[in-house]
């Protein structure tokens, strides 16, 4: 009981350390407004993203009915974006989450068997870590073919190295912890330990990398698609709609604009919300 | 430092062994048989088999991987189905121009970085510190692939200041037309290294200023230009080192965008036209030269931080 009204005021403090941030709690009702706009993208009303009006192609923006303007398809690019942040923010969420579960699991297996296990994953990671994160994700896509759930399988496999890291590197600082040995000496079986210790007190790092990661992988979700190795059209996508906006940088500049201001926005209030946290959590580590 | 070297030489050898099975592995595992893709739906069993013995493809995977690293290492890393020529001088004579733009960008991001970093931790909690800031979280922010789209229309298309893509012009202009051809290129891919870069400046030149040994640089009487050069920024550059080579492989990834964008013949753009064509011997030559190249870089900066900091030779 103890314990959970102690977790409960340490939770309390952070969220009153990360309020006082103004710029990251901005930052967190922009993404809150953003996301919950491309979550009712249905029931907005805005014309199908994907119906084609040849007669109304590359509309500046300010047209009636069109107010960011039409592709060159003369689709809708309000409602494209829209639509397209389902998709964008969705590839990045899940292979954050994905990357997150395997990294940890496999981070911690490492950092707590030790010896021939941790010596055998962690060649393994540093074998992963030789390529460049891009690079990888490129050759992962290359082998499963395009497509956008290819590209979330593959950012997501690109990535567990990067927690794989950050939860063996935590795990094996807290197995030094008085705490922790404390706990062993007062007869805690291993999983309890794992478990009620160790597991709980690597959060906050975790959390903070994914929350920055976030960002990273919308950005590199929406650059596979623009390299054409993601969403595949007709679908609406952040990074496809900039790739098709760029055969039209000179007559029709919106096409690029907008899902390019989009996406910056989006990734730049992950960041400032993921510092925000990172000092709300750990108020020790200073802000570089 | 000799000793350091013959070490990481040595731990280089598992990583070449475990990047180039990788490679295979993967390429191994794509979907669609590569004999199918060279016969064409035609052809029959008797052919499919025949040929599939010839490659060798009917051995086992690990019999296959090393047949296949015995041919790398003799030159031979197969023929483009898509171009019809030779991977491995396709790709050489592509190496050099994804070398340039990296090379170029690494520089810019490097000088640009410190600079700026250097500035803004002098002028600190100033307004330049301020705008220094914000324009290092705005450069790793937005996404390299439209940087590069914006200053296209910028400064090609609006005051057609710089070429829009291309290596060179048609008439073809010499060493100073490739440069020009060159500006936008690097500087996009040059944007987010040179925001960390400068980041990490700032933040470890406060860091090291705050430091006894400066204290005691101070206290002997030293002027404030002699302290700062030889005890502050010496120090504070290790960890700088690291982050600049941290972003070698940005770059060397981050070009692929660049040359797509740029139309720069690098490697970059062909293996992203082998992928959508399911080239895979080209595919797979483009992913070994590049992890190769950021392997080796990896390896230079590793002895260039022992070099500068001696207490990573003796660990």
């Amino acid at each position: 009981m103890n314990e959970l009204k102690r977790g409960r005021e340490g939770w309390r403090r952070v969220i009153w350390r990360f309020s006082r941030d103004r710029i990251a709690l901005a930052s967190l009702v922009f993404l809150f407004c953003i996301i919950t706009v491309s979550l009712l993208a249905p029931v907005l009303g805005l014309p199908d993203p994907t119906r084609i009006d040849l007669t109304k192609r590359l509309s500046p923006p300010g047209t009636p009915g069109h107010p960011l303007g039409t592709d060159e398809f003369g689709r809708d690019c309000l409602s494209r974006l829209v639509w397209g942040g389902r998709v964008s923010i969705s590839v990045g969420f899940f292979a954050v989450l994905a990357a997150m579960a395997a990294g940890v699991l496999i981070g911690v297996f490492s950092g707590f068997m030790g010896g021939w296990w941790d010596l055998l994953i962690m060649r393994f990671i540093d074998v992963l870590m030789a390529f460049p994160y891009i690079l990888l994700a490129i050759a992962i896509i290359a082998a499963l073919g395009p497509g956008l759930v290819n590209t979330m399988v593959a950012l997501a496999i690109a990535d567990i190295p990067y927690y794989a890291r950050i939860a063996r590197g935590s795990v094996l600082a807290i197995m030094e912890k008085e705490f922790v040995q404390a706990a062993r000496a007062l007869g805690a079986s291993p999983t309890r330990v794992l478990f009620r210790h160790v597991m709980l007190n690597m959060f906050a790092p975790v959390i903070v990398a994914a929350t920055l990661d976030v960002g990273w992988m919308i950005m590199a979700g929406a650059g596979m698609s623009f390299l054409g190795l993601g969403a595949q059209p007709p679908t609406a996508e952040w990074g496809l709609m900039l790739s098709y906006g760029s055969k039209y940088l000179r007559t029709a500049p919106h096409l690029s604009v907008f899902p390019g201001l989009v996406i910056s926005s989006v990734v730049l209030a992950l960041n400032f919300v993921g510092d925000g946290l990172r000092d709300a959590l750990d108020p020790k580590i200073q802000r570089y | 430092m000799f000793s350091y070297t013959i070490r990481r030489l040595l731990l280089l050898f598992p990583v070449l062994i475990g990047v180039s099975f990788f490679v295979f592995l993967t390429m191994h595992l794509a979907p669609g048989d590569p004999v199918m893709i060279m016969l064409g739906p035609r052809a029959t069993q008797q052919a499919i088999e025949r040929l599939r013995h010839e490659l060798g493809l009917d051995r086992p995977f690990l019999v296959q991987y090393f047949t296949w690293l015995h041919r790398v290492l003799r030159g031979d890393w197969g023929r483009s189905i898509q171009l019809r020529r030779e991977v491995l001088p396709l790709i050489l004579s592509r190496f050099g121009f994804t070398a340039m733009l990296g090379f170029t960008a690494i520089f810019i991001a490097s000088t640009g970085g410190i600079l700026a970093g250097l500035g803004a931790a002098f002028k600190r909690h100033t307004v330049w510190d301020r705008l220094f800031t914000f324009f290092a979280i705005l450069g790793f922010s937005i996404p390299v692939f439209w940087l590069g789209l914006i200053l296209q229309m910028i400064f090609s298309l609006r005051f057609n200041l710089f070429p829009v893509s291309g290596v060179s012009s048609a008439t073809g202009g010499g060493t100073l037309d490739v440069l020009h051809h060159l500006v936008l290129p690097s500087f996009t891919l040059a944007a987010e290294p040179m925001a960390l870069i400068g980041r990490m400046t700032r933040s470890s030149l406060l860091e090291v200023v705050q430091e006894d040994y400066i204290k005691t640089a101070r206290a002997k009487g030293l002027e404030e230009g002699v302290v700062l050069a030889k005890h502050a920024l010496k120090n504070a550059f290790i960890p700088v080192l690291t982050v600049i080579g941290m972003q070698l492989g940005f770059v060397l990834a981050g070009s692929v965008f660049v040359e797509v964008i740029f139309s720069w013949p690098g490697i970059g753009a062909i293996m992203i036209n082998g992928i959508l064509a399911r080239d895979f011997p080209l595919v797979q030559g483009a992913i070994l030269i590049i992890s190769l190249s950021y392997v080796l870089l990896n390896l230079a900066v590793d002895l260039l931080y022992a070099y500068v900091n001696p207490m990573i030779r003796y660990e």
